[in-house]
């Protein structure tokens, strides 16, 4: 089992994606102007400023070369995490519905924030139970969720009092409607250690990853 | 050929800087204004200005949240 890693020029959280990605399965370097996912099982595209952010969060990311395999890779039903910038980037590619606006307060803002699982009907949730608290880190300035989404599209939600960026209906993260394509601000990849990330919850969405294996 | 192209929040999503823009004005001293919206303008030269509605759609603008509005300013292409 192999789990890819994206890397755009801003990417910044692609080493702790590698390590989480690692500890679950062998994890693979991708490099944006490569279209090939080298063979890999799933795919995360991780966080940070991909293309500066110049324009709008995560809209140039979406025409590199390697997002057209991923988007190839994902209408094929492969498994695809994306996080806080990659949400973005998924959200812009059309893979995954809605949209990422300027939270409410304008400001960044960086938190250990508590996720309520509102669905295990999707891998990256499937070792997870309904109703489960994961507590994880968010960090961003643009991570308001807006957009038109099925109920059983809902897979985290904030939990009450900590929806800090305004969200739609307190969502922090969405699947598409065949439930391969998963996308959520908060930093899944920063909590997989309790020594440094204050809980190891983040670890289940990448274990949850491994039970798909795409034929 | 130059165009200039504004892009804005929609009409119903909050727009944060807007309000930011609206709670600073009184506090200047100027009165009645309301309203704010704050967007985004690009300008740039194109050869085939059909294909200006396409660009906007796809990158200059995200159309799920945002309304854009194409202006030409000038048949030739303005000096670099």
């Amino acid at each position: 089992m192999k789990l890819g890693v994206v890397t755009f020029p801003g990417t910044c959280d692609d080493a702790d994606a590698r390590i989480a990605a690692g500890m679950v399965a062998e994890a693979v370097p991708l490099w944006h102007r490569d279209a090939d996912l080298r063979g890999v099982d799933g795919i995360i595209v991780p966080g940070g400023f991909s293309y500066g952010d110049y324009l709008r969060a995560g809209a140039i990311a979406r025409f590199s070369p390697v997002m057209e395999s991923v988007v190839a890779f994902a209408r094929d039903g492969g498994p695809v995490l994306g996080i806080c910038n990659g949400f973005q980037i998924l959200c812009e590619a059309g893979l995954l519905p809605g949209a990422l606006l300027p939270n409410t307060g304008l400001r960044f803002v960086c938190r250990q924030v508590d996720l309520v699982v509102q669905t295990t009907a999707t891998p990256f949730t499937s070792t997870c139970t309904v109703g489960q608290v994961l507590s994880i880190p968010a960090k961003h300035t643009t991570g308001r969720y807006f957009g038109e989404v099925a109920p059983e599209q809902v897979v985290l939600r904030y939990a009450h009092g900590h929806n800090f960026n305004g969200s739609q209906d307190d969502i922090a993260g969405v699947v598409n409607a065949a439930g391969n394509v998963m996308g959520l601000m908060p930093h899944p990849e920063h909590a997989v250690e309790t020594l440094t990330g204050g809980s190891a919850d983040g670890l289940a969405l990448f274990e949850g990853m491994t039970r798909v294996a795409v034929a | 050929m130059r165009a200039r192209v504004l892009i804005r929040p929609k009409a119903g999503i909050l727009d944060p800087q807007g309000v930011a823009v609206e709670r600073a004005l009184p506090a200047l001293g100027f009165a009645g204004a309301g309203n704010v919206h704050v967007g985004r303008m690009v300008e740039l030269d194109v050869a085939d200005a059909s294909q200006l509605e396409e660009m906007c759609r796809r990158l200059l603008a995200n159309p799920l949240i945002e309304d854009y509005e194409i202006e030409m300013i000038s048949d030739a292409p303005a000096a670099a």
